[in-house]
């Protein structure tokens, strides 16, 4: 499974509503009605903090997690990516 | 895996999906809502006769306050759907001031008022999606269940669909024996028109139980259904509907899980909040959104939600290999044919429901009957409607029938596979 690159900035695609729950999460993705979820609590305030941090890293430090855990953060990032949940903010300052 | 960092390691507490919702979510995630009982239409397969929209509807303000609710809850979408939602003469402000509060809606009809210019409009809202319902896929098949003229009329509201610009809008179908033979003729029909083929399965609510026992599906079919879905995967939308066929081997995309009262609901056009849109009766009636608390509070402290979220015995079920996907199936179904709840679905594809159904007494005297005064018959009233319609109503509304008119919450939403 590929990570995607923690060094640059993304962010969740406009048309995702994120759901809080005691387990984690629910997105809801109106563009293409696909629901998923976080398991973790975490990795909710790692996506909660992708739109201003400058890149995902930052987002992941500021949320907690410290370096061991990134590669995993950045796996769970990937496969939000993969069903648009996540989308690469541009890059315009 | 998605969106987990769970990796490495196992995770604290249920980490299977489908154990956290079994306990309930604090809010749904999509819920039906029936807006009323009047209709454009008089279609047969609704068993309903003429008549006018019950004067104790929800008014505007009331909708809009319980759709500020579903906002605040964070309620995804709703199904809207009736009657035909679009002879409510607020639908259309009714539909703007939920998209414009972050609640999406999805609404069915049978296609009559997809004009150009309404395609053009829907199309151009991303959080109104559209299901079109078709139940053959030649007018042969279909408007021998539907009415003459039907599936003429359905296509043309996907054509004026495709032809606004709206892409991903459902082409909604109930499988019936009939039509299981049609599967790709479906899927091609949705292809062709940019649209997303939906299945849902034919449900024996209410009245609709005699029409179920000659329009479900035949043990045989049910394999080659499943064999169809497992070959399509994601690209078919079921919603969730078939999780009883999971028995066959392989789990199904989707929860497996029945949601009712879990993360799907009801809201009926007086309010009335049930566990599921196929379970319309007092046994499964949990509040109205009238009362104080509004729907938050049923949703959260209803009794008969409360004890849909404990665990659930098997049963009969219990010692079967395959309960952890099926779950016994569908509650509404077992229901209705008079089935008790913690034993097979009646479509069992061990055949252990059909055994059960073959038990019963021949009359039907024993099966669920309307109850409370939800029906409440009045004559029929022509033209006093918000529109020039010729209104229709259930006459019945504690067995409504099968029809397009039914919806399943979450038969739109593209689920994810559990253990993803
Ligand atoms: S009662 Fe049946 S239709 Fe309703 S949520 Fe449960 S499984 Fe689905
Ligand atoms: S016995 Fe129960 S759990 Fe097993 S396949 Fe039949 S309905 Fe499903």
């Amino acid at each position: 499974m590929t990570a995607l690159n923690l060094d640059r900035a993304w962010d969740l695609h406009p048309q995702v509503s994120v759901r809080p729950e005691p387990f984690g999460a629910l997105l809801y993705h109106f563009g293409t009605r696909k629901l998923t979820f976080l398991k973790d609590r975490r990795l909710l305030a790692v996506v909660q903090a992708l739109a201003t941090a400058p890149t995902a890293r930052a987002a992941c430090s500021a949320a907690g997690v410290d370096d061991e855990d990134m590669p995993r953060y950045g796996q769970a990032l990937a496969a939000l990516t993969r069903s648009s949940m996540v989308v690469e903010r541009n890059r315009i300052p | 895996m998605t969106a987990s960092p769970q990796t490495s390691g196992p995770a604290p507490g249920a980490t299977r999906l489908v154990d956290l919702f079994e306990h309930g979510l604090d809010a749904p995630i999509c819920l039906t809502w029936e807006l009323t009982y009047a209709c454009n239409l008089s279609c047969t397969h609704c068993l309903s006769s003429s008549g006018r929209r019950d004067p104790r509807e929800l008014t505007t303000q009331e909708a809009k306050a319980v759709i500020d609710e579903l906002e605040a809850m964070q309620v995804f979408y709703v199904n809207i759907g009736g009657g035909e939602p679009t002879v409510r003469a607020d639908f259309w402000e009714l539909l703007d001031y939920a998209t414009a509060h972050h609640v999406g809606v999805k609404f069915s009809t049978n296609g009559v008022r997809i004009t150009p210019e309404v395609a053009r409009r829907l199309a151009r809202n991303d959080y109104v999606d559209v299901q079109i319902s078709l139940d053959g896929a030649t007018a042969e098949v279909n408007d021998a269940v539907r009415g003459a003229g039907s599936h003429a009329t359905a296509l043309r509201a996907m054509r004026n669909l495709a032809d606004a610009g709206m892409t991903g809008f459902k082409l909604s179908v109930v499988c019936t024996r009939h039509n299981i033979p049609q599967l790709d003729e479906f899927k091609a029909l949705a292809d062709r028109h940019g649209a997303q083929l939906r299945l849902t399965r034919l449900r024996p609510s209410g009245r609709g139980a005699d029409v179920w026992d000659e329009l479900h599906p035949r043990p045989e079919q049910q394999r080659q259904l499943y064999d169809w879905l497992v070959a399509h995967g994601d690209t078919v939308l079921t919603g969730d509907s078939f999780f009883h066929l999971s028995a066959y081997g392989q789990a199904l995309p989707g929860l497996n899980l029945c949601g009712a009262g879990r993360v799907v609901c009801l809201i009926d056009p007086v309010g009335d909040v049930y566990a599921c849109p196929f379970a319309i009766h007092d046994e499964f009636l949990a509040g109205n959104v009238r009362r104080p608390g509004g729907f938050t509070g049923v949703w959260r402290e209803s009794e008969l939600f409360r004890s849909l979220r404990e665990p659930q015995t098997g049963g009969a079920c219990a010692s079967c290999a395959f309960y952890d996907t099926c779950k016994g199936g569908c509650m509404a179904a077992k229901f209705f044919t008079g089935l008790p709840l913690d034993g097979p679905d009646p479509e069992c594809v061990q055949g252990h429901g059909e055994r059960l159904l073959a038990r019963r007494p021949k009359d039907r005297g024993h099966l669920p009957k309307p109850s409370g005064d939800h029906s409440h018959r009045t004559t029929p009233a022509r033209g006093r409607g918000p529109v020039d319609v010729v209104l229709a109503r259930r006459p019945d509304r504690d067995r409504p029938p099968v029809g397009d008119c039914v919806e399943h919450p979450l038969a739109g939403m593209v689920l994810p596979r559990d253990g993803d």
